[in-house]
């Protein structure tokens, strides 16, 4: 592969290609930059220009709804993205690596939560939760929403996961057994570090789809676990407000770290395995 | 494969609704009755269920404080977003605080809990034109938590102050004078409504020939239209964008006090009438701590905890005992004569129409054209 170059496209094409490119990049990032410079706004109206200021952080920072809701959230990411890594990347490997009864039909089923859209997902959580909590006599809340969110990550893991293991060559795992590696060796040393660039890309969907999502969340709550997102949606109820520009831009920055970290995450392990 | 499976849990989730409606019916002849609880009774923590920054988090600590229990706030966005969560059943929450139609509504539905006025003495500060509302005309099953109107927002600095305080403004032949300059909501109910009014029919109204009359009443105002906005109305009008704009009062409100010349705004409700909104506090039918429930709605119904609750969200109170209590400027907009033109008889508030509802989406679709 290495050798061969792909002939780089010339002339109108070469242009036109060009000009796809840009468009797509202004089309994602004006909007972007737009709300981080109005998140500076010394002015209620987003939209209009009032001189710098670093207000709308303070009282984010100083809002005790907000730090709670952020809090919240940050709760329920990390726990509903540990469990839905370890049971996603599990049942990828089922799929991918065994042949059992019942197979074609599990593979079906954990396509089902990407499919179906959020709100008929949300209403059957919101009267499975409600039965349950009569049945078992808990109330609903974080336990609620975690279970939920795990519910629709593992699908989102699951496929990133397979993706990386149906690129792996089989052999390499043969081999480690074959120079007498036991079956959890030859996984410990050898497939883990090579589809740990699909896990971590897996986690980091599933956090992300945790800390945004809002049909769902919304519907599975209970006392006092409101989340970022959905405090947000309801702010807006009294007009936008370039406080809600800085609450975005501060989840921005937070994600934006997550990726680069675990781009530096899989540099390392690259290294280190080969 | 996809939409035969998405076709198949629609039914699937149409079903199990089913199901648990009728499971929320036998709850309802449960709870037909009144809690028993004494003046300032608590069993348990409070839950409350409210929209966004409509309380003072230091407001809801206090009535922790005072009454030894855990008091926490839970948002949502919408009437339609909170009705699923609490008539599924087991949401856990005390108390909610749904607008007008729909607590008819939740009292239909059997979602909420016929409150025990014995145990909430403070009731008799509400004002008289609070009381007995249509969606609760018994006066069972809420007491009124805030309430506001909607009407017109005009820039006299632009506009002056000799126009008619009529919905003429924007559906007469004046509004091409304002051409682009002019904003209505956009909201079904609302939006017909105000047209409704201008025509002098009730807002409410469920005559397909009344729609249609309202209908081309907007239609043919369209093109002097800058938009039809609903979140930031307000905003567009003291951004200069807009003269005139349809907006909620407590927006329109904190809008103008939050500009270095407020005295250059008035908000009015014209001649003709408009809609007068109030969310209410209700208790869902199986709220864990029904008695917290009651003492909190006492509490909250107190005179100076009314004035505390208006002095923060700045909407207006149902309560008479608040009034002398709120700040000047609150009080002088609530209670001048300039902002209800027509009088307490033309307001009125949205009812729920039923299957009528979609008539008025319809009809503010086909308006825009």
């Amino acid at each position: 592969m290495a050798g061969e170059n792909i002939t780089e496209p010339r002339g109108a094409t070469k242009w036109l290609l060009r000009a796809n490119a840009s468009f797509v990049y202004i089309f994602f990032y004006i909007p972007i930059l737009v709300l981080i410079v109005f998140s500076f706004s010394d002015n209620r109206n987003v939209g209009v220009w009032g001189g710098f200021t670093l207000d709308w952080y303070r009282d984010f920072a100083e809002s005790d709804n907000t730090r709670e809701a952020l809090w919240n959230s940050v709760q329920i990411g990390l726990v509903a993205t540990v469990i839905s890594v370890v049971l996603g990347t599990a049942s990828a490997l089922a799929l991918e690596r065994f042949k059992f009864r019942g197979r074609a039909v599990f593979d079906a089923l954990l396509y089902l939560p990407i499919i179906i859209p959020d709100v008929t997902m949300a209403v059957m959580m919101l009267l499975f939760f409600s039965e349950a909590a009569e049945l078992f006599g808990f109330s609903k809340g974080f336990a609620t929403i975690t279970l939920s969110h795990i519910a629709f990550s593992i699908s989102f893991v699951s496929v990133v996961v397979r993706a990386r293991l149906g690129g792996m060559n089989d052999r390499l795992e043969e081999a480690a057994m074959d120079l007498y590696a036991t079956r959890w060796q030859a996984f410990r040393y050898v497939t883990l570090p090579l589809i740990m660039p699909g896990i971590l890309g897996g986690g980091l969907l599933a956090l992300t789809l945790s800390l945004d999502d809002v049909v769902i969340t919304q519907f599975v709550t209970g006392p006092g676990w409101t989340t970022l997102p959905v405090y947000v949606f309801g702010l807006i109820r009294k007009g936008v407000t370039p406080l809600i520009n800085a609450v975005s831009v501060v989840m921005l920055v937070a994600s934006t770290i997550l990726v680069v970290l675990s781009l530096i995450a899989q540099r390392i392990r690259g290294g280190d395995t080969v | 494969m996809k939409p035969i499976h998405s076709r198949w849990l629609a039914i699937f989730a149409i079903c199990a609704l089913l199901v648990s409606a009728c499971g929320s019916d036998d709850g309802d002849s449960e709870s037909a009755e009144a809690a028993t609880c004494e003046v300032g009774q608590t069993d348990g923590d409070l839950a409350l269920f409210n929209w966004a920054e409509y309380i003072d988090e230091e407001q809801l600590a206090e009535f922790a404080t005072e009454f030894g229990v855990e008091a926490s706030m839970t948002t949502y966005e919408s009437n339609e977003a909170m009705l699923p969560i609490v008539s599924a059943g087991n949401s856990g929450f005390d108390v909610v605080v749904p607008s007008d139609y729909m607590v008819g509504i939740m009292i239909e539905g059997g979602f909420a809990q016929p409150l025990n006025f014995d145990a909430l003495p403070n009731f008799i500060n509400i004002s008289d034109e609070f009381r007995n509302p249509s969606y609760d005309p018994e006066q069972a099953y809420s007491a009124p938590y805030q309430w506001g109107y909607t009407g017109l927002a005009v820039n006299t600095a632009v506009v002056g102050t000799d126009f008619p305080r009529s919905w003429d403004l924007v559906f007469g032949e004046q509004a091409a004078d304002y051409k682009g300059k002019i904003t209505l909501l956009n909201d079904p109910r609302e939006t017909i409504g105000a047209a409704l009014k201008a025509l002098g029919y009730s807002l409410n109204s469920t005559d397909q020939g009344e729609l249609d009359q309202a209908r081309d009443l907007i239609a043919g105002t369209v093109d002097n239209l800058l938009a039809f906005n609903t979140d930031s109305a307000d905003e567009l009008l003291t951004s200069g964008e807009s003269v005139i704009a349809q907006v909620y009062s407590g927006d329109a409100f904190t809008q103008f006090l939050e500009q270095d010349n407020p005295g250059d705004y008035v908000f009015f409700v014209p001649e003709e009438g408009g809609t007068r909104w109030a969310d209410n506090m209700m208790i869902p039918f199986d709220a864990p701590h029904p008695c917290t429930a009651h003492t909190f709605i006492n509490w909250l119904l107190d005179g100076d905890q009314g004035a505390a609750l208006s002095n923060w969200n700045y909407y207006g109170t149902p309560n008479k005992a608040s009034l002398d209590l709120l700040d000047d400027e609150l009080n002088e907009f609530l209670t001048s004569p300039d902002v209800l033109v027509g009088g307490l008889d033309s307001v009125e508030s949205i009812a729920d129409t039923g299957d009528f509802e979609t008539n008025y989406s319809d009809a503010l679709a086909q308006a825009k054209g």
